[in-house]
């Protein structure tokens, strides 16, 4: 195990082996008692909040109508923002993680869902769910450390085209959905190795395309047009409420996986991985937010990002309560449960954006040897 | 070509413009599952009921009365209806014999549910289900009905729960026009479902009632129809109970050589007893092969060559689910157990499940 910062001492030296698969166990437990009191309440959770979502956005869309007063852009657009980020966080990222399939309700299915994105969900769900998921923070495998346009680990080599990163990172935040699209679909890979004519790719490219003429249809035509002498205030608002959504999920996101104190992994880590250091992987190379509830709504539950890794199925209600049982088990072992307030997160994910963006100091030196993830000298 | 026959089609097109128009400001969701809001049980939408009233018929039955959606098409007396409920958040599926005769004014049907013992939908609508509850329903179906021309003589052979087909039939006027026989077992004179409205059709002579109290005169052996009805070869014979019952009679029907006057209704045609391993088929490939309890069913298929979709292979990221059909599986996680009976298609990771029973897949 490699440390972001370079640090001398491996978080886990002092855990054994048998530890790690207690801890494993342990885990295991709390995601059974949970499973086996998921039921009604949770069922009214998630439909209570894809109610308020769906009401929340027909009314405002229907106050946007008269978008030409400055008052009703104000009302539309603020209402606008907050049901595209509802829509976006609390119920399409964790409906096509799955986590509510257990309702065999095919309205609220993970294999039926579409979501206000320009990727389209087949392509999400496959590298957000089953590869950044599955490698967690390993480098070189999990491309959502940087996205592959930035340099967000020491591990990983730098080159020119890192000094620009933070300008990058910005417009990637402000166009964030079609930042994802692209890296759902590969392209700058295929850009790179001029694979443009690989048929699975254009296969994707295609549905991107079609699901980006019909995101652009609804929210700059479409709803510009029904709102006739409002035409052009009703394009601002909906252009504002995807770009404020987009500029919140890409902070959220941002404060999974990259805030101080989070580790990243070699990809010989990995290998033979059991079930106990799969989840001690999640453990660490995840971060949370601390805030109101209101503030774990709007993040779709992702402030508790570290529950989540663990359980991605879970229902995103669930993890609020069980991460004080969860926080109880990191301090029993003597792990760091990486949390913060959103502006801190926000501002340690930046700075080392800002920070990689040129090489490593260091960089004389040969890299630090990485630690295997289980310690050998373990008593 | 007249006008009329080119008329029709662009209101169509009018309508499905309309639609198409909405749909450009709802995607990626429909029009529809915004129409759900409001008016779920408008005409156009998928076929959904609302419970009016919940009423005890025994200590252990209720008849539910539901208004269905705008699209329900109507039954025939003896159909069912499957008829979906969420129970503990998830959403199960059971049929149940319509109880109510057709075209009722109100336009509301009824379903009769015993609550099994362990039944876990049945107790729950028997004892926990409440008037206002949105339902999902499916069109009536089956085919345990009366000709279209009724036959004179008519004997019923039911028991238990068995009665609710037929109760649909009496109530739709069946004993006003033909004569019938009627020869039903239950535990007790208070177990017997609808005891008081057949008892008052019996004592105004609309049909003949032999009630079987099986708690006091043990359970009736097909042999003594005999007695009990002598002309019972010579009518024509519904039959709806525990399965033992319809075997009985279908044999005793069948050394008579008079197979064919009798008609049987299996209602709960499946028992799934879930055990370790078992014979998985994948439908639409059509292989079939004995996987042991520890196997999942991914590996077992990709092992026959079916073509599985898969992803992560450890449970997270749902890119391997797939319809199970009827049968049962065991999440190797936790031992859970999900069983499916036929129409179900319960969606199931099969990285992470392995078959608990006989499996039918739809791959």
């Amino acid at each position: 195990m490699t440390v972001i910062q370079k640090k001398a001492v491996n978080p886990i030296a002092h855990l054994s082996a048998e530890d790690i698969e207690i801890i494993g166990k342990e885990l295991d437990a709390i995601r059974d008692r949970v499973l086996a009191d998921r039921g009604e309440r949770d069922a009214r959770y998630i439909r209570k909040v894809v109610k308020t979502q769906r009401t929340l956005e027909m009314s405002s869309r229907a106050v946007l109508l008269f978008s030409l007063f400055p008052p009703a852009w104000i009302v539309g657009t603020a209402g606008l923002t907050v049901a595209k980020i509802l829509e976006n966080m609390e119920i399409g990222h964790n409906v096509l993680h799955g986590q509510w399939d257990w309702m065999r309700d095919p309205k609220i299915h993970s294999t039926t869902w579409e979501w206000d994105h320009v990727s389209p969900a087949d392509q999400w769900k496959q590298s957000h769910n089953e590869l950044h998921h599955r490698y967690t923070n390993v480098v070189g495998k999990d491309n959502d450390l940087g996205y592959g346009i930035m340099r967000v680990d020491e591990d990983q080599p730098w080159h020119p085209m890192h000094l620009g990163q933070p300008l990058w990172n910005l417009i990637n935040a402000m166009f964030f959905e079609y930042g994802i699209a692209a890296y759902d679909m590969e392209l700058g890979d295929h850009l790179k190795q001029r694979k443009l004519k690989d048929p699975k790719f254009r296969a994707k490219a295609r549905a991107v395309g079609r699901k980006i003429r019909r995101q652009v249809l609804k929210d700059y035509v479409v709803h510009p047009l029904l709102s006739g002498p409002s035409f052009l205030t009703t394009l601002a608002a909906t252009f504002t409420a995807n770009l404020l959504r987009n500029v919140w999920s890409h902070s959220v996101i941002m404060c999974g996986h990259f805030p101080n104190g989070v580790e990243t992994f070699e990809k010989t880590s990995i290998e033979g991985e059991t079930r106990g250091e799969w989840y001690l992987r999640q453990m660490l190379g995840s971060a949370n937010i601390s805030g109101s509830r209101l503030l774990h709504i709007m993040t779709g539950n992702l402030s508790y990002q570290i529950e989540h890794h663990l359980f991605p199925d879970l229902p995103s209600n669930r993890y609020q309560e069980i991460a004080p049982q969860v926080r109880a088990l990191f301090d029993r072992y003597g792990l760091h449960y990486t949390t913060g307030p959103l502006p801190k997160q926000v501002a340690s994910a930046w700075w080392k954006v800002i920070r990689l963006s040129l090489p490593n100091r260091n960089d004389s030196r040969q890299p630090v040897a990485p630690a295997p993830l289980v310690s050998s000298g373990t008593a | 070509m007249t006008t009329t026959a080119s008329r029709r089609p662009q209101k169509v097109t009018f309508r499905d413009r309309l639609l198409r128009l909405a749909g450009t400001v709802t995607t990626p969701v429909l029009p529809d599952d915004y129409l759900d809001l409001i008016a779920p049980l408008r005409a156009g939408a998928p076929l959904r009921g609302r419970i009016v009233a919940v009423r005890p018929e025994t200590r252990d039955a209720a008849t539910l009365v539901i208004q269905p959606g705008r699209a329900w098409q109507g039954h025939l007396p003896g159909q069912y209806i499957r008829l979906g409920v969420d129970v503990d958040g998830v959403r199960q599926w059971r049929a149940y014999s319509v109880t109510s005769a057709p075209d009722a004014p109100d336009g509301r049907i009824s379903v009769t549910v015993k609550a099994i013992p362990d039944g876990k939908v049945s107790n729950h609508l028997v004892r926990r289900l409440r008037p206002g509850t949105l339902i999902h329903l499916d069109q009536a179906q089956g085919d345990f009905v009366l000709p279209s021309a009724t036959p004179e003589r008519v004997l019923f052979l039911t028991a238990g729960s068995g009665i609710t087909p037929v109760m649909g039939m009496l109530r739709s006027g069946l004993a006003d026009r033909a004569d019938v026989v009627l020869v039903h077992s239950a535990p007790t004179r208070d177990d017997v479902i609808f005891g008081t409205e057949l008892r008052a059709l019996a004592d105004r002579g609309a049909l003949r009632l032999v009630e079987r109290h099986t708690d006091t005169d043990g359970l009736l052996d097909v042999a003594e129809l005999a007695a009990l009805v002598p002309d019972h070869l010579d009518r024509e014979a519904w039959a709806c109970g525990p399965i033992g019952m319809l075997d009985a009679a279908e044999g005793y029907w069948s050394s008579n050589g008079l197979v064919e006057r009798l008609h049987t209704e299996r209602f709960r045609p499946t028992v799934i007893t879930p055990g370790e391993g078992g014979t998985v088929t994948f439908t639409g490939a059509g292989v079939t092969v004995e996987s042991d309890g520890a196997t999942t069913l991914l590996d077992a298929g990709e092992n026959a060559g079916v073509l599985m979709p898969s992803g992560c292979r450890m449970g997270i990221c749902f890119g391997c689910v797939v319809p199970l059909r009827q049968g049962a599986v065991r999440d190797l996680r936790n031992g859970d157990v999900t069983t499916a009976v036929p129409g179900d298609g319960v969606l199931v990771q099969t990285c992470v499940s392995a078959a608990a029973g006989t499996c039918d897949i739809d791959l």
